[in-house]
């Protein structure tokens, strides 16, 4: 089975979830390391081959050029398209970023391939792919089969799956030129984030507040120890109704759902929309006043207390240590 | 103008989802039922236009069975002005490009000035029809959209990605976009919009009626299952904050292993 991997960059970083759908693509191809080539796309990020490379690229495609420094719906699926048939690939692999979730169905759509999102698990069988995704925002785990003629696409869900190194030194680069046709949507502006923190969908580390933070200007004893630990800071559903947090910070089924390695409910009971949201996350710690929340089901460990008293404990506390 | 909401049943998110037991299907009929909570934003969005529009018309469309009827019905009741159902009778195993076949046809057909969805549906946890359709028609899309503004036949959009950014759009219609959360605050339905409703035209139609024969399916369910129950956790309580607290870093530099 030959894969692409849709290796995305921003602002030319490669994310870390190209580095894992490499890995993901190596293991699918049994490793036979000519069956998986990776596909940069954007403006002198052609650098970042030998990255590539070092996480099993054997070969690079590289669509280099400055209409293409922003992400573009069309543009880029027709970019992929191009790579798509210039590998003669059988599958792509990607992360399920928010570029990789806008991206991937208008691919499955022009090149009528089957398509699955977010997978926790991913396997070839035979020409076919068998992969594992959650549903319903983790509720559920549905095992899905992709199969018939024609590409096949998933999406691998970041932080799931580890990035390896194979020590492989450089990959051949093959340049692509594609040509880009005039379109009906442009991008007039890309506003900055007012953190530079990862996503909550990628980000390693995450603390969430709840109601119970009582107000947005409280966060701040949530963000100081983000601040410490390097997280990323979360809200309930309840706290964004409130309008204490904005709905980007939301976790949870009508939020983003997340797998960070280490989560931190601050003041969360654990609806049953919050937990389906978080509850793939590797280490969970919950602190709260009410020995009976819910929450307290799926933590690894808990703290019964208030969370202002708690909280600022904890962040002195991961200060000695770091 | 002309405006085409795509609706989808979901169960409720405050539902517990049941498997049967031999795992090969969901059990749903007992499941609470609502509009997927983005679409809901979709319709809300779609009326703001319209009540800034001379003329306008707010088509609600969705793809499922006869019991969706009832949810564009609701629709209707929030200010919709004509519902469109297309009944998935024999088609209940399409995969997310055969339905969204399926739609572009009826969007073809109703050649709207815009369509609207949610984000995403909260079942599937997909994201992909709305996009699929913008595709198949050849037309422009974006996602996950948190404001908008129309003039004339260009929309202003804004769509936030990872990290607070935002990307900002200049899009010719007609064009699909995706709700998000952000966008606006729905209404419910007033009393008067929920007795027009039932006399507000309903069309029940077939994918063969927009030319739609057989579609076939690249991806299916094979199983569900339950996420693996997680052993008890150490939980701390009734000693001195400090005391517990230090306990747990201690586990999580120690034990677990992550800080």
């Amino acid at each position: 089975m030959k894969i692409l991997v849709f290796a995305e960059q921003r602002n030319g970083k490669l994310k870390s979830s190209a580095k894992e759908a490499l890995t993901a693509a190596a293991k699918l191809s049994g490793g036979n390391a000519s069956d998986v080539a990776a596909l940069l796309i954007g403006s002198n990020v052609e650098s970042l081959a030998s990255e590539l490379a070092g996480y099993g690229a054997d070969t690079v495609y590289v669509a280099d050029k400055p209409e293409l420094e922003n992400y573009h719906c069309l543009n880029y699926t027709a970019v992929l398209a191009e790579a798509v048939k210039a590998f003669s690939a059988d599958a792509l692999v990607g992360g399920a970023s928010p570029m990789g979730k806008d991206l991937f169905p208008r691919l499955a759509a022009r090149l009528d391939a089957g398509i699955v999102t977010d997978v926790t698990e991913l396997t070839a069988d035979g020409n076919n792919l068998s992969a594992q995704k959650p549903m319903y925002a983790g509720k559920v785990i549905s095992k899905i089969s992709v199969k018939g003629d024609g590409l096949k696409i998933a999406s691998i869900r970041p932080n799931v799956f580890a990035a390896e190194q194979t020590g492989q030194g450089s990959a051949a680069v093959s340049k692509l030129d594609v040509a880009l046709t005039e379109s009906r949507i442009k991008t007039k502006e890309i506003r900055k984030g007012v953190s530079e923190k990862a996503d909550l969908t990628e980000a390693a580390v995450i603390i969430s507040g709840g109601r119970s933070l009582g107000s947005a200007e409280k966060f701040s004893v949530l963000n100081d120890c983000a601040d410490v630990i390097g997280a990323t800071v979360g809200a309930s559903r309840a706290a964004v109704d409130a309008g204490y947090a904005p709905h980007h910070m939301q976790v949870g089924q009508t939020g983003k759902t997340v797998s960070p390695n280490l989560y931190i409910a601050c003041g969360i009971s654990g609806a049953i929309q919050h937990m389906a949201g978080m509850r793939t996350s590797k280490i969970i710690v919950a602190i709260n006043t009410d020995p009976e929340a819910p929450i307290f089901n799926i933590a690894d460990y808990g703290i019964v207390a208030d969370l202002f008293e708690a909280v600022p404990i904890m962040t002195e506390k991961f200060k000695e240590l770091l | 103008m002309k405006i085409l909401v795509i609706i989808k049943k979901t169960p409720d998110t405050e539902a517990k989802i049941k498997i049967s037991s031999d795992g090969s299907s969901l059990e749903l009929a007992q499941t609470k039922s609502i509009i997927n909570p983005y679409d809901e934003y979709a319709i809300e969005e779609a009326l703001q236009i319209k009540a800034k529009q001379s003329d306008c018309e707010v088509v609600i469309v969705s793809f499922g069975d006869e019991s969706v009827k009832e949810l564009l019905i609701k629709g209707l009741a929030m200010g919709g002005d004509r519902g469109l159902l297309i009944d998935s009778k024999g088609l209940e195993n399409a995969d997310s490009l055969a339905i969204a076949k399926v739609l572009s046809a009826a969007v073809k057909a109703e050649a709207p000035d815009i369509v609207f969805a949610g984000r995403h549906a909260i079942d599937d946890d997909n994201m992909h029809v709305a996009t699929m359709v913008a595709e198949l028609l050849e037309w422009p899309h974006v996602n996950v959209i948190s404001k908008l503004e129309v003039d004339g036949q260009t929309a202003t959009v804004e769509r936030a990605i990872e990290g607070g950014q935002v990307e900002v759009y200049e899009v010719g219609l007609p064009a699909v976009f995706g709700a998000d959360k952000a966008l606006n605050q729905p209404r419910y339905a007033s009393l008067p919009g929920i007795m027009k409703a039932k006399k507000k035209p309903l069309d029940i139609k077939t994918a063969e009626d927009f030319g739609v024969g057989s579609a076939s399916s690249k991806v299916s369910v094979t199983s569900f299952a339950y996420p693996p129950e997680k052993p008890a956790g150490k939980v701390f309580k009734g000693e001195d904050v400090g005391t517990m607290v230090e306990k747990v870093v201690k586990l999580l530099r120690e034990e677990a292993k992550v800080i």
